[in-house]
Order: C-alpha cells, then structure tokens, then sequence
C-alpha cells in the first residue's frame, strides 16, 4: 500500500509548561475521513495547526506522501496541499465570494505595464468551481459576510478542492451550524472523501463525526488515547470514550442520588 | 423534499423585502426559486438554509460604498448654489480654488484610505509634509543640490520614515494609531530642530533662487492646458484680464497629480493582486496570513505610501511658495482621515473605495471655500466638519450593514 498522505510522528508539543500534545501518532491514507475527537483542551486545534503550518511540533515529525517535511509557515503547508478550513478564521466577510476564494492565489494577466487581477476569470471560475462540488452561486460578486455560516464552510472546502489539496482539515466545521447547515457541510465532507482525498475532521458533536468518519482518533488533555477504525468501534462506545466513561457514570449515579432524595423529601411532606 | 410551509416561506419573502429594499419585483419574481431562495443553492436534496436575494441594481448602487459620499457631494453642491456667494464660488476661479484645495487634501487623503482599508492609520501625514519640505529646503540651499535631487532625497527619507512606522507596527503589534503618534512628534520636532540648528529659524526662504531646474519646478507648481485657456480667454467664453491673459491660465498641476494619484490608486485597489490584498489585510489580517498573504509586507508598503504622499504634497508646495515652513501640514492627518471616512472607507479596515475619497476631498474643499464665499465665520467649518464626521460614520456603518445584508452578526 502506498504511504499515507499524511502521517505524524510522536509529535509532541509544549507551549510554556503547558504540553499541548504528548507523542502523538497519526496517519491519514486517501479517500479517509478522520476524526479526532476529545473534550475541549484535548489539543486538536494545536494538532491541526502544527499540520496547516500554524505551529512547529516541539518534537516529532510529519510526513506528506512519505516525505519528511517541515513547514516554516502556513503557506508551505498549502503548496503541499494542505488545506486547512478554519470555523471561523477562513474568510473575509467584507470581500466577495470570488475574491475570497482566490485570496493568496490571484489570477493575473499582463495589461500593458503591469499584471492586473483578472476578476471576470475569478468569477467565472469560483462558480464553476462551486457548481462542481454542487453548490450554486449566482452571484460571485456578493460578499461573504452575506452568507450564513455553513455556506462559508461550502466555499471553503470547495476553495480546497479546486485548488488541488490532497488533505483538508476541517477544525469543528459543524458546531456553530443548525442541522440543515450542519448536513450540507457533512456532505461536502463525502464529496472530498469521494474524490480520494484524506480529510481531518474534529467534532465534538458525534452525531457529525460517526457517520462521516472513518478512522477515530481520541485525545484527553494532550495524550492520545486510542486510534480506532470504524468498523472496530460502534457509536455507543465513542460516546463512551469521549464522555470520559467512568466520569460520565458517576455524573450520572449522583444525579439518580439527588433526584431521589428530592422525591423522598416531597414525600415526607 | 421537505419545503417549508407556505406561511414560513412567505415570512422569508418579507424578511428579504426589509434586507433588499431596491429589489424590483420582477427580478424577484423571475430570478427566485419559488420559495424566494437565492445566492447560494445546493443542485441537490435538501438544499438547506439560503437567504440571500438577487439585488437590482439601484440597490447595488447604493451598497457601493461611495454611495453616501457621492450624495453627500451632491447635497453640498445644491445648498452653496442656494447661498449667497454661489455666483463667485462656481465661478471658473472660484471652482479652480476649491479643486486645488481638494487635490491638495485628495492626494495624502488616497494614500491614507489605502492604509486604512489595510486596517492601519498614520498619524505621521501632517509632520511628513512639513519634514519633507524641510528636507528640500536644506539640501537645496545648504547642500548645493539641484533641484531634483533635493526631491529625490525627500523622497528617500520619505521611504524610511514609511518603512519604519510599518515595520514598528507589524513588529510591536501595537496599534499604529500609538506608533505613528509618536512619529508625529518626532517628525515635527526633528524638523524644527534641524532646521534651527542649521538655519537659526524655522524657515527655509529662496529656495527656488538661483535653481536653473526650472522644469522640474514646473513639474509640481506649473499648469497643464495653457493654450486651450488663453484660447478660452480670446474666444471670450473666460474671463480676462485687461492685458488679456485669462484669470485661470490653465489647470494647476495639483489637481494634475491628484488624478494621477488617484487614477493609480484606484487601480491599485480594485484591479491587481496587491489591492486584493490590502482588502485582506484589513479585514482580517489573520484570516490573510494563513491563506499565504504577505501581511507585513503590504502594510508596510502602505505607510511608504501615505508618507510618500505626504512628501509629494510638499513638494509641490514647496514649488509653489519657493519656501519651506516647518509648521506645514498642520493637523492635515486628520483632514485626510476625515475626507477618507466621508468617502465612505471604514475607520475598522477592510472596505473602502478611492472614488469615494475623491467626493470626500471633493466635499471638504467644496465646504471650506464656499463656508468663505457665503461670508459666513469660518469658525462654523470645524462645527460643519465635526457634525458630517459623525454623519459620516453614522452612514458607513448602515452601508456596510447593508453591504453584508445586515446579516454581519450572524
Ligand atoms: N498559543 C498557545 N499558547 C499557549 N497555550 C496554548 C496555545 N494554544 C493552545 N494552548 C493550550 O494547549 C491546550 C490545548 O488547546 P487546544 O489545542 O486549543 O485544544 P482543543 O482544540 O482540543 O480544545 C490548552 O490547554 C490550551 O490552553
Ligand atoms: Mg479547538
């Protein structure tokens, strides 16, 4: 089998005396979603920052397509065709739809003296673009800010495909989404994993994460706690694993006691 | 497929009627899937939660973000053509004086709405042009350089001082708003300084004595147009003095460089990949880094420009008095971040246009000379300027809201 796209090595990093993350192990092969699920300050956003470029590892390696490589900034992790899809931190709401998918990656054509932006094509091609992974937009012009929070997601992802990325991460794409948002998002989530590319997806809202994902990888306060496969783990035992289990248990046997004594005590009345 | 009921899906029409006020029916009508969703649509099942209507164009005009300025021009040309001394204000010399006044403002004014759209400011203008000046005044009277070299060296010290207000800022992180008036004084102050020190005063007279480069004098202080003036003025359809040379002679090379500046500014910001990215920067910095912008870069090429500006300001008032004060510019920063937010860029960065900076200028040299010409105090313009500022926000913000269909919280 050919190498993963993406791999990490015992990555480990330390902000401070703080250890964000502790030896950690991933692989993601094409054509897989996988999902990296853990309470908050579990370190996923620092994981997917190391992998978009944002952060260097304290330790450990990453690997693209086998090769050792080390990103000095976001941008390098993107010419490796890594793309990263932000919550919140992906757009620029002022500016158009079309100008926003070609941030950074202008098309241009030489006018007399000087290379001028060539709008029509980023128009035409953002639609396109938007068409192919079937979502219509009839106005590149508008700007983004006019677009609901899901529909920010769509061109994001769809931004990715075009532009050739080979992995996409998408940091808690659905948590701030209504269901129908949250669905469509999910299913350009499908539609990347079906063009065989590697998507890193991090949910707390398992409902999102089960039914897209392949692989899951669990992390608790910087430690990595398990990587499973689909068909390995059911539904209820993630839940399980990501509600802490035990805790969740104890939770739940202090409220059965709370709840008791409340009805015993009307009782007594 | 699940369709939302017709009561819910007539309230989203309503809902779309508030955001989209210009919309013609037929548009609607025409455009809309029948549930009066557009913009964005899934070809698939379920296609989710689309809010965005089809905008006719009266209403994209009015989302431009000049919309407010250009109005706001047009309001002020009606009420002085009401007043007393409309007759003398848009008389050809009277509208040559506030077109200059406006080019002179128009031109630190562009460079300072390109910073601010880049989501900085520099508080610096007003001491550059007095500095830059200086620069001219003592390196062609102490220095014995010619004419265009002295220009030349403003222009370098213009470059650094450019350079190191951005570099500070993207360095520190601090807000440029703190850097830049530190620069202010530190500017003003070296000005007056040197100039002391070399001169004894804070004036540097006779400039353009003794300088055989006229033409390069010509270049800033010179007018463009001349022969078809003087033909105007024979033709009789201007007015002439009794030795029958026209009272204008011609355009003043000001106003020349303003629509050079803003010609080239505009261009910049709309049509090239350097302008796609100053909008990036300034609406989220950010967001512009991690999609591979050069944020650092771009500001710092900003600042260079506003102090660039600042110095060909100078210079062409340099030209045009034969002197150098180290007062000049006085309080211009703010006239330029004034005539900037009255053209509609937004003091938070992100959104802005240079046309609506030309009706800004255009509004404020309309006001200061015509304030002159009705005889009223001219005390009242800094009242007048005070109360369109706040309008001036005021109408900014509502255009932006509309611009984003006032849906910015979501
Ligand atoms: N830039 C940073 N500087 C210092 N500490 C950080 C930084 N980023 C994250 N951390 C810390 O690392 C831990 C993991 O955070 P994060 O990766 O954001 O978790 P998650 O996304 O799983 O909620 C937290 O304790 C957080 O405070
Ligand atoms: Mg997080």
């Amino acid at each position: 089998m050919s190498a993963p796209t993406i791999e990490l090595r015992n990555v480990t990093k330390r902000f401070g005396s703080v250890i964000a993350l502790q030896s950690v192990n991933i692989e993601v092969n094409p054509g897989e979603v996988h999902c990296l699920l853990g309470d908050n300050g579990a370190g996923k956003s620092t994981l997917i920052k190391i992998l978009s470029g944002v952060h260097r590892p304290t330790d450990g390696e990453i690997f693209v397509e086998g090769r050792g490589v080390r990103f000095r900034s976001p941008r390098d992790a993107q010419d490796l065709g890594i793309a990263t899809v932000y919550q919140d931190l992906g757009m620029i709401p002022m500016m158009s739809i079309a100008r926003n998918f070609f941030l950074g990656r202008e098309p241009r054509r030489r006018r007399l003296l000087w290379q001028r932006l060539d709008l029509d094509m980023a128009n035409t091609v953002a639609r396109r673009a938007m068409a192919d992974v079937g979502i219509d937009i009839r106005d590149p012009t508008q700007a983004v800010g006019t677009l609901s929070g899901g529909e920010r997601q769509t061109v994001a992802i769809a931004r990715a495909i075009h532009f050739g990325a080979k992995v996409i991460i998408l940091d808690e794409p659905t948590s701030a989404l209504g269901v129908h948002q949250a669905a469509m998002v999910l299913k350009f989530v499908v539609e990347a994993r079906l063009r065989g590319l590697s998507v890193i997806f991090i949910s707390h809202n398992i409902n999102h994460a089960y039914p897209v994902g392949d692989v899951f990888t669990f992390l608790d306060r910087g430690q990595p706690r398990g990587t499973f496969r689909k068909k390995d783990i059911s539904r209820d035992e993630v839940i399980e694993i990501m509600s802490g289990g035990e805790d969740l248990r104890a939770v739940e046997a202090e409220i059965e006691r709370m709840l008791a004594q409340a009805r015993s005590s009307e009782a007594a009345h | 497929m699940v369709r939302p009921p017709p009561a819910w899906g007539s309230f989203g029409n309503l809902d779309k009627a508030r955001i989209g006020p210009m919309t013609s029916i037929e548009e609607r009508g025409a455009a809309a899937p029948p549930d009066g969703r557009a913009g964005i649509s899934s070809k698939r099942r379920g296609a989710a939660d689309e809010r965005i209507t089809r905008t006719g164009w009266l209403t994209r005009l009015f989302r431009r973000p000049e919309a407010g300025a250009a109005s706001g021009l047009l309001a002020t040309v009606v009420i002085f053509a009401l007043l007393p001394g409309a007759d003398a204000l848009y008389s050809l010399q009277g509208s040559m004086t506030f077109l200059t006044l406006a080019a002179e403002l128009g031109i630190i004014a562009t460079a300072a709405a390109l910073l601010i759209i880049g989501g900085e400011f520099d508080l610096s203008v007003g001491s550059m042009i007095g500095f830059a000046g200086i620069v001219i005044g003592l390196t062609v009277n102490h220095l014995n350089f010619p004419l265009w070299a002295g220009i030349g060296s403003a222009f370098a010290v213009a470059i650094m001082v450019g350079y190191f207000n951005g570099l500070i800022v993207v360095k520190t992180r601090l807000p440029s708003f703190i850097v830049t008036l530190a620069s202010l004084f530190i500017l003003r102050g070296l000005a007056i300084g040197i100039t002391r020190a070399v001169t004894g005063r804070t004036q540097i007279p006779y400039i353009l004595n003794d300088v055989p480069d006229n033409w390069t004098a010509k270049l800033f202080n010179g007018e463009i147009l001349t022969g078809l003036f003087q033909w105007m003025g024979n033709q009789g359809w201007i007015e002439t003095r009794s030795d029958g040379l026209p009272f204008v002679a011609g355009i003043p090379m000001s106003i020349v460089w303003w629509v050079v500046v803003t010609l080239f500014a505009a261009n910049l910001l709309t049509s090239t990949r350097f302008g796609n990215w100053i909008y990036a920067v300034g609406g989220d910095a950010e967001v512009a880094r991690n999609v591979g912008v050069p944020v650092a870069r771009v500001k710092i090429m900003l600042f260079i420009g506003t102090a660039c500006a600042a110095t060909l300001l100078a210079t062409i008032q340099v030209m045009e008095a034969g002197s150098a004060d180290t007062l000049r510019g006085l309080l211009k920063e703010f006239e330029a971040i004034i005539a900037a937010v009255i053209g509609g860029v937004l003091l938070t960065g992100g959104y802005g246009t240079i046309y609506g900076v030309t009706f800004g200028a255009l509004i404020f040299g309309l006001v200061q000379m015509g304030i002159f010409f009705t005889g009223i105090d001219t005390d009242w313009f800094k009242v007048f300027l005070g109360v369109v500022i706040l309008v001036a926000v005021l109408v900014n913000n509502y255009i932006r809201a509309k611009a984003l269909g006032e849906s910015a919280g979501k």
